[in-house]
């Protein structure tokens, strides 16, 4: 039994912990504010030309709205390309990943490294590089969303295949099916609906990403908006937003109703 | 003795049975749509030979650009990275928390004008690319990390904003009525309940968030705004593979160090 009242440690007395995080924090701060010339009162000196700027965007050019539908077509066409070639490859790396169908811990350890390694890039860089190898055009964009959405699709994948229900599988192995057929009758009515709900999610994310891989030559809707941002054409640019904005709210409007229905 | 079927479920079999040739129609159309309508380009003549000098850069490094004290190398671009992906992280976290506010539902409000317009804008500010963001800070405060650090606290507000008023909208309101029937004001629910129970949640997503920035704050240099993509895109333009693959590495390590060190921080809080 406990006769008296238990003495706080010393360093929850002296509150050494949120002190230490305090201080960690405020250090970190006024380095990277040092090291990034983070100046506040240039930002409010120059506020001027940033409102000049939005005033500028203010007034879209609507008659440039023609110019760019096709662009944006091609935008979520290499949206949707990318994204199935990503999930399509997605699905036999994830099955080797997932540690309740198999077993072999170097085999699975090997898979996730790589998985891990392709999804550290950023959508940006990766374009760059595709760009430079199969040149400006809606073929770097295809292959850098299909890398992009390969690495982020087979996460998910082999997370969905580690939670379903081993019982069918088990009741398929004990009367002697082989592996393919337990994963097309056990395995695959478990996450199919699922996985689709995934690939529209990544199909979101792709659409949004799509609209800026342009930006470095990988086509759609990017090269249009590098263009009227480097002519200074802010009217443009403000619809190439707008429309962009538009396409984004759409397909995520469909793509939920979609995921609601399946789930 | 024979059992009669009524009418009505028997058509609904039927749309059942063939619901998905209406959807298989559907997803074939689109995909029609989608390879007819793109303009292959096909690969470039060069495209073996640049693939062949990419992997070769990639297994031998430009390993002397990775510290030469000249404040351009890899190692302090990584480090003015992370610099800029941190402040830009931690400013857009102090502006998310009224935006929050502003689009959380609370049970008690029956019109939900405030929280629809508050998740409109957080919509809004959410699409707009951070890309055109940052060019636009560019042309306000001039090329450099100043500008990505601005682009990453705007950016970042339309999604912190959405994850903490989900989790102002999920919190337990336990402690917020306790303090009410003991007599407190608004401010000290505010200070005493509120924000001691949703804290652990939005530091966990600031964390979290911080993963994301570390990623757009290593691009966003090739715009102009500041950090290692800057000699990336320049490595890449002037194709010195080499320094193309030093700094890749330097992305993927700086990359997963964030993410498994974030990770560790968030599993201790929640």
């Amino acid at each position: 039994m406990i006769t008296q009242i238990p003495r706080r440690p010393w360093t929850q007395r002296w509150h050494v912990k949120p002190i230490a995080w305090t201080i960690l924090i405020v250090v970190l701060l006024v380095t990277s504010s040092h090291m990034t010339g983070v100046d506040v009162a240039m930002f409010f000196t120059n506020f001027g030309q940033f409102t000049d700027l939005l005033m500028r965007m203010s007034q879209p050019a609507w008659d440039y709205l023609p110019v760019i539908i096709r662009p944006l077509y091609e935008t979520i066409q290499m949206a949707i390309l990318g994204t199935t070639i990503g999930a399509a490859l997605a699905i036999p790396f994830s099955v080797l990943a997932a540690s309740n169908l198999v077993h072999n811990r170097w085999l699975r350890g090997g898979i996730r490294l790589v998985l891990d390694l392709v999804r550290t890039l950023p959508d940006l860089l990766l374009a760059a590089i595709f760009v430079a190898i199969f040149g400006i055009g809606s073929t770097a964009g295809v292959v850098t969303l299909a890398i992009f959405s390969f690495g982020m699709v087979s996460k998910l994948f082999y997370e969905v295949i580690e939670t379903i229900d081993m019982g069918p599988l088990e009741a398929l192995e004990s009367a002697g099916a082989n592996q393919l057929t337990i994963i097309w009758y056990a395995v695959l009515p478990q996450i199919l609906n699922q996985f689709v709900s995934y690939f529209l999610y990544t199909l979101e994310i792709n659409v949004r990403a799509s609209t800026v891989l342009g930006y470095l030559g990988a086509g759609g809707i990017g090269v249009f908006l590098q263009r009227s941002l480097n002519e200074f054409n802010y009217s443009q640019t403000a619809v190439i937003i707008l429309a962009t904005l538009v396409v984004v709210m759409v397909i995520d409007g469909v793509s939920n109703h979609l995921r609601r229905v399946l789930l | 003795m024979q059992t009669t079927i009524s009418k009505k479920p028997l058509t609904m079999t039927f749309w059942h049975r063939w619901r998905w040739l209406l959807w298989l129609v559907v997803v074939a159309v689109i995909y029609l749509w989608a390879v007819t309508g793109l303009h292959f380009t096909g690969l470039q003549g060069s495209a073996a030979a640049v693939s062949r000098s990419i992997v070769h850069g990639l297994v031998q490094p430009d390993w002397s650009y990775v510290y030469n004290g000249s404040g351009e190398d890899l190692v302090s671009l990584i480090l003015q990275t992370l610099a800029i992906a941190f402040l830009g992280t931690f400013i857009s976290a102090l502006i998310s928390v009224p935006f929050a506010f502003w689009a959380a539902r609370s049970q008690h409000d029956w019109r939900h004008v405030r929280s629809g317009s508050g998740k409109v804008v957080l919509t809004l500010i959410r699409t707009f690319p951070e890309i055109v963001l940052a060019i636009m800070f560019i042309k306000a405060v001039g090329p450099g990390s100043y500008a990505g650090v601005l682009a990453v606290s705007i950016h970042s507000i339309g999604m912190l904003g959405k994850l903490f008023s989900e989790a102002i909208e999920n919190m337990d309101r336990g402690a917020d009525e306790a303090v009410v029937s003991a007599g407190g004001n608004g401010a000290q629910v505010f200070v005493l309940a509120t924000l001691p129970t949703i804290l652990p949640e939005f530091i966990s997503y600031t964390l979290y968030r911080f993963e994301i920035a570390v990623r757009s704050a290593s691009i966003l240099g090739m715009v102009g705004a500041g950090g290692i993509g800057t000699p990336m895109i320049f490595a890449i333009q002037t194709r010195n593979w080499p320094r193309v693959g030093i700094i890749l590495l330097g992305i993927v390590l700086m990359v997963l160090l964030i993410d498994s060190l974030s990770e560790q921080l968030r599993k201790r809080l929640i």
